[in-house]
């Protein structure tokens, strides 16, 4: 198998071996764009707000003292019987929607079969992309892991306003730390959707049909 | 029939991709099916405009596609080094890389590691990899199921059939066909549809929903692709739009993920310039509904069990090819093909490649050589009118690749003695325009066969052999009963010289 690697990476260097090469890659090529720069829009929260709610996602525009009671009453309106949160949500979270669902804190956590009858989940996030209209998770403590938010049907998701973006090179750039760190990203824009079908645009496929984001201003 | 009782997934079509017939043959069927074409047309179109309004949004469209560009060629010319620093990045957090120098090979790993799962099935994410393989096949073989989980990949599947493009590998099928197939196929392999299922697509996707739950849920193996390769980081980038991918990339505990040895980009902020390119050529969207990025295994979430499975298959080959290697900076956006004016009008089977359209005309020889008669034929399906290059995110000189093919193809000719149709009129052009004489009486010969023949007839028909094959898919205007030079001579009374 080591043969077999050998074997690619001499044939690569034979393959290129018209090309002048040093051992500075990024001198060899040069490649003429500034990276991480914002892209100018008028006002990035606004632009946030209009590119996710274009997805058919839902935003709802609440402040840090509102958020905990806009979330019991966004799952109650959506009528599912269970929720779950992360492991690190905040306490004031759990405490609210139990008020109107059972709360279900992934720790220790939910097999899959058990992810599958929670009818709803609740997550933080890391960055939001104005331009895109693009929540990123980074699976930190406040948004838990992966399956969390992928199972249940519907996600609310909390974004604050100072950690929306404009474009996706500044949001690349946030996120360099956690990439460092190894954390797994996902990037969500809008709910599950599909063209496959003669490109007709179908909302909710295999991830969440609902999505709201909270946007904490 | 025994056989096919032992199959674990449905049966792909009979035949194989090389042993299909000339482009020009397999398009002239493609030509003649009706629903077929209006499928395509209407697809084709409203993706076309989609992407037009995204890209038209973005002022800095021109600089993102020249630096795309850039970066995949310095992938490209430094592709041993980026390939070791993705493996030891990959390996440092504690994923494991393998290395195929071809299909038979990689399908050999893929399997080994199934089976060291105890495994006898699998989801899949789409990808273009693992079609280029034909792994499902040799799963299949092997005793293994692969469930694709792409809606579009599924409704292809489950119809016994192929894909014909790369984005939306279900283009050529239409609503009310894709409800029969899942009525017919999808109870044999698990959770039916509806007895009352419609042609609504919500209610199909739907029912694809309910079919691969429990497929998700249960599987213990994931088989990927990926778009893109992080060398700095050692991550995998997967771009999808159903969550499929999602299911597939976090819910079982084993991944393995085939991708190409020109899939890696230099560092993670290589991706904010094509996480902009790619889903606005691709589907015409700002973004694509999920991105997902993994690094190695991540205790407690995801797959602990984490595998790449870095394939050759060609690629070398394209690299070694000075004015063919652009090819390979193409990130399977599909732009090409949704404004290629022969993709439209053909679709991609005709193409017989898992990459149809422009790039596959280009790409597919490239991997494949030219030994075989449709492989001969690719780079000629085109008009060479330039739009491929236009819409094409980096850049991909395709049309002036496709003239470098078809230089490749007929050089590859000249070893065999048979006389070709072309080469013959080359000949014979080239002693017809060596001498003036010689062309004004061919064409005062020209003339005189215009006035034999009836004014109705304003195309030259078929005409006989070595010429059919040349003349059979393109129609030749009748020479004029006068030429330029004789008009002349009697106009302004000059010299005939």
């Amino acid at each position: 198998m080591s043969a077999t690697r050998e074997l690619i990476l001499e044939r690569i260097r034979v393959a290129v071996a018209d090309l002048p090469r040093t051992a500075d890659a990024v001198a060899d090529v040069p490649v003429p764009w500034a990276y991480g720069e914002a892209t100018p829009m008028p006002d990035v929260v606004e632009r946030f707000v209009e590119r996710v709610e274009d997805y058919r996602a839902v935003v709802d525009r609440c402040t840090a003292t509102t958020v905990a009671s806009r979330l019991s009453a966004i799952v109650r309106e959506h009528n599912v019987g269970s929720v779950v949160v992360p492991a690190g949500a905040p306490q004031d979270w759990a405490a609210a929607l139990a008020e109107v669902a059972v709360v279900r804190r992934d720790d220790p956590v939910l097999s899959h079969a058990e992810l599958n009858e929670v009818g709803a989940v609740v997550t933080g996030a890391r960055v939001g992309i104005a331009e895109t209209g693009t929540i990123v998770l980074d699976h930190g403590p406040d948004q838990g892991r992966r399956a969390l938010s992928l199972v249940p049907d519907v996600h609310l998701c909390v974004i604050r306003a100072d950690q929306v973006v404009s474009d996706v090179p500044e949001a690349v750039a946030v996120l360099t730390s956690s990439m460092a760190a190894r954390s797994p990203q996902t990037w969500i824009s809008g709910p599950s959707a599909t063209s496959d079908i003669e490109l007709d645009r179908v909302e909710g496929v295999h991830g969440p049909r609902t999505l709201v984001v909270l946007l904490v201003e | 029939m025994s056989q096919s009782a032992a199959r674990r997934t449905p049966a792909p079509p009979e035949g194989t991709y090389l042993g299909m017939p000339r482009f020009p043959v397999a398009a002239k069927g493609a030509l003649g099916n009706t629903q077929l074409r209006k499928n395509l047309r209407h697809a084709t179109g409203v993706i076309r405009a989609k992407r037009g309004r995204v890209v038209a949004e973005v002022d800095r469209w021109e600089e993102l596609r020249v630096a795309g560009a850039a970066i995949k060629d310095r992938t490209q010319r430094h592709l041993d080094s980026y390939l070791l620093q993705f493996e030891a990045a990959m390996t440092a957090a504690g994923g494991h890389v393998h290395w195929a120098r071809d299909a038979a090979e990689a399908n050999q790993i893929i399997v080994e590691l199934v089976r060291a799962q105890g495994a006898d099935e699998v989801v899949k994410v789409k990808s273009m990899a693992t079609q280029e393989i034909d792994m499902n096949e040799a799963l299949e073989a092997a005793g293994i199921a692969a469930w694709e989980t792409d809606l579009a990949e599924l409704i292809v599947q489950l119809g016994h059939d192929r894909p014909s493009h790369i984005l939306v590998p279900a283009i050529h099928r239409n609503r009310s066909e894709v409800r029969e197939i899942f009525l017919t196929e999808m109870g044999t392999y698990g959770t039916p549809p509806p007895a009352d299922l419609t042609d609504d697509p919500a209610e199909l996707a739907g029912a694809a929903r309910r079919h691969l739950r429990e497929k998700f849920l249960r599987a213990s193996v994931a088989i990927s692709g990926a778009n893109f390769a992080v060398a700095e980081t050692g991550t995998l980038v997967v771009v999808e739009s159903e969550g499929n991918g999602r299911m597939c990339l976090t819910l079982p505990d084993t991944l393995i993920s085939v991708v190409g040895i020109e899939k890696v980009v230099p560092t993670f902020a290589d991706l904010e310039v094509f996480l902009q390119l790619l889903p606005r050529s691709s589907t015409g969207e700002r973004m694509n509904p999920y991105t997902t990025m993994w690094t190695g295994v991540t205790p407690g979430d995801g797959p602990q069990n984490v595998h790449v499975v870095l394939i050759d298959n060609g690629r070398t080959e394209v690299l070694a090819d000075p004015s063919g290697r652009a090819a390979l900076r193409c990130i399977r956006c599909s732009a090409c093909l949704n404004i290629c004016p022969v993709y439209e009008r053909v679709g991609g089977h005709a193409y017989g490649s898992v990459y149809p359209g422009p790039i596959g005309a280009v790409l597919t020889p490239q991997l494949r050589g030219t030994d075989s008669a449709i492989d001969r034929s690719l780079p000629y399906a085109s008009t060479l009118c330039g739009a491929c290059f236009e819409v094409c995110p980096v850049r991909i000189p395709i049309p002036d690749m496709l003239v470098h093919m078809r230089k490749r193809v007929v050089e590859a000719k000249h070893g065999d003695t048979t006389p070709h149709a072309e080469s013959l009129m080359m000949k014979a052009g080239s002693w017809l325009f060596g001498d003036a004489r010689r062309l004004a009486m061919a064409q005062k010969a020209a003339g005189l066969g215009r006035r034999i023949m009836p004014d109705s007839v304003s195309h030259l028909g078929p005409l006989p052999p070595p010429l059919a094959r040349w003349a059979n898919a393109r129609d030749l205007p009748m020479p004029p009963t006068e030429s330029f030079r004789s008009w002349w001579a009697r106009e302004r009374g000059g010299s005939s010289r």
